[in-house]
């Protein structure tokens, strides 16, 4: 046998294997290199500053200081909202609390409210509030839709079955709830707990706007002084570590999820309520109370704030202009990152294997980054190797792109998976070419969920702040910055219209969130993916 | 006229050969089974004749031109070769109506020919809907007349009963053997299930490990399996030691004509199949029924039939079927044991003797 009749098959083995698509593989990976440039310019410029530097710039009582208030900030509100989050969450879905439905959309709304919005309500309602438990407060009201949700919709997925051959075996309500719903939970809890710890870490706006001392705000102001850029680097890093610790954790909590798989097929049940008796007004009182805190301070004060603000002279043009260079630039974002997104998701749905997976996972490594740091390396990256790039909209059109990777490959993965393979191969075999097969088939049933996934992108991008603060051109204000510099200079009235503007922007994507969750509709009809 | 013919057809995954010279030809008209167990490689020849996968090796004809082989590789819009895969694939954006025109051309569409496809499946008035609308069974038929419609030269149908309930497939299986016939269609089913290959098929192919190990009309795969494995994978088998002398063949349960296989010659130790409806069974004290005798040790009962297994004295063990229509013997009883029919031997040395006997599926 000719030795290139023995080596073709082989050939096209290893290419069907390593280079599915070649095409799309090298879309993917091109796409990862931007989304990571952020990550691996700051890498490198730490890299640069040499070790001695780093460790005198880490080893001091202030990097110390500056790790216990993040970590102990964290640990806080991690802690404070897993309760608030897993209490309200069964509340909600396993008793007889009167408006369970609008408990939970209660529930979940305070993920509309950007951080800063909330620290900017509390700050100009309450006199000196500000520090450690000040943010402790305002994030734990922000963040503890971050575990209700996940918890609430694994209450309703758990098996109603497997509860009642506990009880049906001999055991109390609560041992029941104690020893097979509760284990149910835990990976929707520690999942929740963690999405709450990370964010904390990356927060910038309410730490900085309640002047709490932790990494970002420290990062932001020793950038923003000016003169100790290399120590804003250093401390990045630190904040990249930290993050990176987190994950790691996260990874392996998520391992054992296969444990507790539900067995076999068939209707699901509803779930017998407990009854609460008298109690459950009172419980209905405490959750109002909680809501109330978590949304009515900052709707009643953005209210209060509002006509005077809007009758302000020369605010409406302001304001104009504000909202023109938000829709602008998240466009820009949004188009960016859904370009960016699509051959990686399109990859790990379509053509799966060791590498899409690789690159896949890859895209995500971004996701839990603090703005500040994906700014702060972006800046560095424009003033010393892309300076014709720095001071334009395009570096910030970049960093929304690597922020928000993640949620756009999250969205073209799901999409993509409402066009299986298989309609694809039918198409062909009823003779249609593939870019027929392509536009008639495929491109119809992917595109609402795309334009879904760009949406959130788009609404996502406009209440981004540390990195538009740290990468905006000169000049060029946003809703979010706009916020910020009326705040920081206690103008508060001037602030309130950016904010209400802001808030009713960030509540589309949230009611996306829980409706998907299928949390909104009747019990037993989860809805699964974008519809 | 041969509307498919497949030559040596070789196709490698990594070092798993998934086909390693399969043959296989279809007259025009007929419905070929493809019969295996899962990972025989059945999957992956209906999607080398769809031109899905490439082959590796081999030659395959549609209609007398080639489709693959050598350096020919016409891509899967140009053979018209319709596939109908598993759970129907309906295009869910598209109305019924749409789904079966999807294949024809714009001049085509106005002819009537969507609304005769859909009458042929039995869904006359069904155009409207949209394939969320309809039952499984439903979408299966839908899938079927979406791959009628632009008359292709064949249609490749991948296991497309094995999603439904058992009373629907039957119905199913019915109607679509009846539509393909009723349109001219020639089909190749790809299938586990040997009731569903056996009842449907007008020739049945059994493939194995990438091979094809029979291929011929149902009757003949049953009654003349090419070896234990085929017997054992097709149906009910139970397998004796014996002998063959002149044409006939001596077990432990009495003696048989032969069938096919192993005729004259010298005196050669065989394995005897035997199928359990061949066995047949009369209380000990109906004289003149067969010498042999056996002690019932249990019923299964099927409703329609009834499965006995007997232990002869001598301890060998034996499955009887018959029609559930006289008295039950109870089990414990002692009965007397023959044989009804002409039998299938292979020499003992033919045996795979590495082959288990597999159970079929389904």
């Amino acid at each position: 046998m000719r030795p290139e009749a023995l080596a073709a098959p082989a050939l096209r083995r290893f290419k069907r294997r390593w280079a599915p698509q070649p095409f799309l593989l090298t879309a993917a990976a091109l796409a990862l290199l931007v989304a990571l440039l952020p990550l691996g310019y700051l890498l490198i410029r730490t890299g640069e500053a040499g070790a001695d530097r780093v460790a005198t710039e880490l080893l001091t009582p202030r990097v110390g200081w500056l790790a216990a208030r993040s970590m102990g900030l964290a640990a806080v509100v991690t802690v404070a909202g897993s309760v608030l989050g897993v209490g309200t969450a069964f509340l909600v879905t396993r008793t007889d609390l009167p408006a369970p439905r609008m408990f939970t959309v209660l529930a979940a709304l305070p993920l509309a409210v950007p951080t800063y919005i909330a620290a900017f309500a509390w700050l100009s309602s309450v006199d000196g509030f500000a520090g450690f438990w000040a943010s402790a407060l305002v994030l734990t009201l922000c963040c503890y839709p971050y575990t209700f949700l996940p918890v609430a919709a694994a209450l309703r997925r758990a098996d109603a079955a497997q509860e009642e051959v506990a009880r049906s075996l001999g055991d109390h309500p609560w041992r029941t709830f104690r020893s097979v719903t509760l284990p149910q939970l835990r990976p929707a809890v520690a999942g929740g707990a963690l999405l709450v710890a990370l964010y904390v870490l990356s927060d910038f706006g309410a730490v900085a706007l309640l002047r709490t001392d932790t990494f970002t705000r420290a990062v932001f102001t020793a950038f923003d002084l000016g003169f100790d850029r290399t120590g804003a680097l250093v401390l990045s890093t630190v904040l990249v570590a930290l993050t990176t610790i987190l994950l790691v954790g996260e990874s392996l909590t998520r391992r054992h999820d296969a444990r507790y798989a539900r067995v076999g097929a068939g209707a699901r049940r509803p779930h017998v309520r407990i009854r609460l008796g008298r109690g459950r007004w009172v419980v209905a009182l405490v959750l109002t109370g909680v809501s109330g805190l978590a949304l009515g301070v900052p709707a009643l004060n953005l209210l209060r704030r509002l006509a005077a603000g809007v009758s302000r002279p020369g605010s409406l043009p302001e304001i104009a202009a504000a909202a023109g260079n938000s829709l602008t630039v998240a466009a820009a974002g949004a188009a960016l990152t859904m370009l960016l997104a699509l051959p990686i998701g399109l990859l790990a749905a379509r053509a799966p294997g060791p590498v899409a997976a690789t690159i896949e996972r890859l895209s995500y490594l971004t996701h839990a980054l603090p703005g500040v740091v994906i700014g702060l390396s972006l800046v560095f990256f424009g003033v010393h190797v892309a300076y014709p790039l720095y001071q334009t909209r395009w570096l910030l059109t970049l960093a929304y792109a690597a922020l928000f990777l993640p949620l756009a490959v999250a969205a073209v993965s799901a999409a993509a998976a409402q066009a299986p393979p298989v309609l694809d191969d039918v198409a062909r075999s009823l003779g249609r070419s593939p870019l027929r097969a392509f536009t008639s088939v495929t491109a119809p049933l992917v595109a609402p969920g795309i334009a879904a996934g760009a949406a959130l992108v788009f609404l996502t991008c406009m209440k981004e702040l540390p990195a538009t603060l740290l990468l905006r051109p000169t000049g060029m204000d946003t809703l979010a910055t706009e916020l910020w510099t009326h705040t920081t200079v206690t103008a508060y009235a001037a602030a309130a219209p950016y904010a209400a503007l802001l808030v009713l922007l960030s509540a589309i994507p949230t009611w996306f969130l829980a409706a998907r969750t299928g949390l909104l509709g009747p019990e037993g009809q989860d809805s699964e993916g974008w519809r | 006229m041969t509307a498919l013919t497949v030559t040596a057809a070789g196709k490698n995954y990594g070092t798993v050969a998934a086909l390693a010279g399969v043959h296989l030809s279809v007259p025009t008209g007929e419905l070929a089974a493809v019969l295996g167990p899962s990972g025989c490689g059945k999957t992956t020849l209906l999607r080398c004749i769809a031109g899905l996968e490439h082959l590796d090796a081999g030659e395959i004809r549609v209609a007398g031109s080639v489709v693959a082989g050598g350096r020919t590789h016409v891509p899967a819009h140009r053979r018209r070769v319709a596939l109908v895969p598993q759970e129907g694939a309906l295009f869910p954006h598209l109305s019924v109506a749409d789904n079966v025109a999807y294949g024809l051309d714009r001049a085509v569409r106005r002819s009537g020919r969507v609304d005769e496809v859909l009458a042929l499946v039995g869904l006359e008035g069904y155009q409207p809907r949209m394939p969320h609308q309809l039952s499984g069974g439903q979408q299966q038929r839908v899938a079927l007349a979406r791959a009628l419609a632009p008359r292709p030269r064949l249609i490749l149908l991948d296991e497309p009963f094995s999603a439904l309930d058992a009373g629907l497939r039957a119905d199913l299986r019915r109607d679509v053997r009846a539509a393909l016939r009723a349109d001219g269609a020639t089909a190749v089913l790809v299938t586990h299930d040997q009731a569903e290959a056996l009842s449907l098929a007008d020739h049945v192919v059994v493939m194995r490990d990438g091979r094809v190990v029979q291929d011929g009309p149902p009757t003949e795969v049953y009654a003349v399996p090419a070896d234990h494995w085929v017997a054992s994978f097709v149906g009910d088998a139970v397998l004796l030691p014996g002998v063959v002398r002149q044409g006939r063949a001596y077990t432990v349960v009495g003696e048989a004509p032969l069938n096919g296989g192993s005729g004259d010659g010298p005196v050669r130790p065989v394995t005897v199949l035997l199928r359990p409806e061949q066995v047949r069974l009369t209380p000990v004290d109906v004289p003149g029924a067969g010498q042999i005798t056996g002690r019932v040790l249990r019923h299964d009962f099927h409703g329609h039939d009834l499965l006995t297994v007997v232990r002869l004295d001598d301890g060998t063990e034996l499955q009887s079927r018959r029609l559930n229509d006289g008295p039950m013997i109870r089990a414990g009883a002692a009965v007397r044991v023959s044989i009804h029919g002409a039998v299938r031997a292979w020499h003992a040395d033919e045996v795979p003797v590495t082959a288990e006997p597999v159970q079929p599926v389904g």
